[in-house]
């Protein structure tokens, strides 16, 4: 196989961190949705922390993509 | 296809404005340099600027330099606790500093200045550095002691210390690719769909232009929530070495 057919393949494999990134958001999301419904007066008190978990669970999933771009440019 | 100049990777290109050279190392001023000089002039501006009235009840403008200043103290006595005041000018100027380079970047024709892993890992290996100072001058050789985890059966040490060993070595990485690649990938989303806006042309282009405005919006959410992100574990790690709370 080309060395550029397998990069890209490689690429293409790495980005598929970014799926377990969706899921992992998506139950954040999720959980504080369902605490902010069932309690919507401690609302003010779950402000900061779902959005800390927000960016350390987007920075895992952003770690593949950049492992794809040092596969198909590095 | 002029698909090199146009390439969506072009932005982070380093251009030398003023080129110098001292021996054999080139220290040229770049493009980068000059957005790093914009961005602490602007930082200078708004808070002096800001405080120029100093007025009991503040105005709209002192109002936000206190905000700022009232976050970062806030953020250093919540999670380090009282010792942690003597180290708010370094943690306030990281913030700050991330903080204006993100949101500076977003501008149309930017340079993001946090967008090259070699600043991302500057900072993070002196955080990294700074705190594993902290953790020896205070605790001096008991700092290895962090390494072994309390509470842990004695059989399961040859797993657990390399383990621990590992994690936090992982720090300065995790801290400067975290920034490093938020950056990157929001800068390159919207490179990418602005190429759409202009390949689809008048007809279809606004379905593109629709997306990069909600996604313009969420890459500034992105740009103060990294600056928030990596002063937070910053005060997290310097709690762990003053507190050896293992």
């Amino acid at each position: 196989m080309e060395l550029e057919a397998a990069k890209m393949i490689g690429a293409g494999i790495a980005a598929l961190a970014l799926g377990g990134a969706g899921v992992g958001l998506g139950m954040l999301f999720g959980s504080y949705m369902e605490g902010a419904f069932r309690n919507p007066e401690a609302q003010s008190k779950l402000k900061v922390n779902p959005m800390l978990a927000f960016a350390l669970i987007e920075a895992t999933g952003l770690f593949g993509f950049v492992i794809a771009m040092i596969i198909l440019f590095g | 296809m002029a698909a090199e100049e146009h390439s969506p990777l072009a932005q982070f290109e380093i251009h030398p404005l003023v080129p110098i050279k001292i021996g054999g190392l080139d220290i040229s001023f770049t493009n980068s340099a000059l957005w790093m000089v914009a961005v602490v002039a602007a930082i200078t501006l708004f808070m002096v600027l800001g405080l120029r009235q100093r007025a009991i009840v503040p105005g709209r403008w002192q109002s936000a330099v206190e905000m700022s200043y009232d976050f970062i103290a806030n953020l250093l006595k919540d999670n380090v606790g009282s010792e942690g005041r003597q180290y708010f000018p370094f943690i306030f100027s990281l913030f700050m500093f991330i903080l204006f380079g993100n949101i500076m970047g977003l501008l149309p024709g930017a340079f993001t200045i946090t967008s090259h892993i070699i600043v991302t890992f500057a900072m993070a290996a002196v955080v990294f550095v700074g705190v594993t100072v902290i953790g020896f001058a205070r605790h001096g050789l008991h700092f290895f002691g962090y390494f072994v985890p309390q509470g842990a059966p004695v059989w399961l040490m040859p797993i657990m210390i390399p383990i621990e060993i590992i994690s936090y070595f992982i720090r300065p990485m995790s801290l400067s690719v975290r920034l490093f690649a938020n950056m990157v990938a929001g800068h390159i989303m919207l490179a990418v769909v602005g190429g759409f806006v202009v390949g689809l042309g008048v007809w279809l282009g606004w379905a593109p232009l629709a997306f990069i405005v909600a996604i313009f919006a969420l890459e500034l959410l992105v740009a103060v929530l990294q600056a928030y992100v990596f002063s937070i574990l910053s005060c997290i790690y310097l709690n762990d070495a003053i507190h050896m709370s293992h």
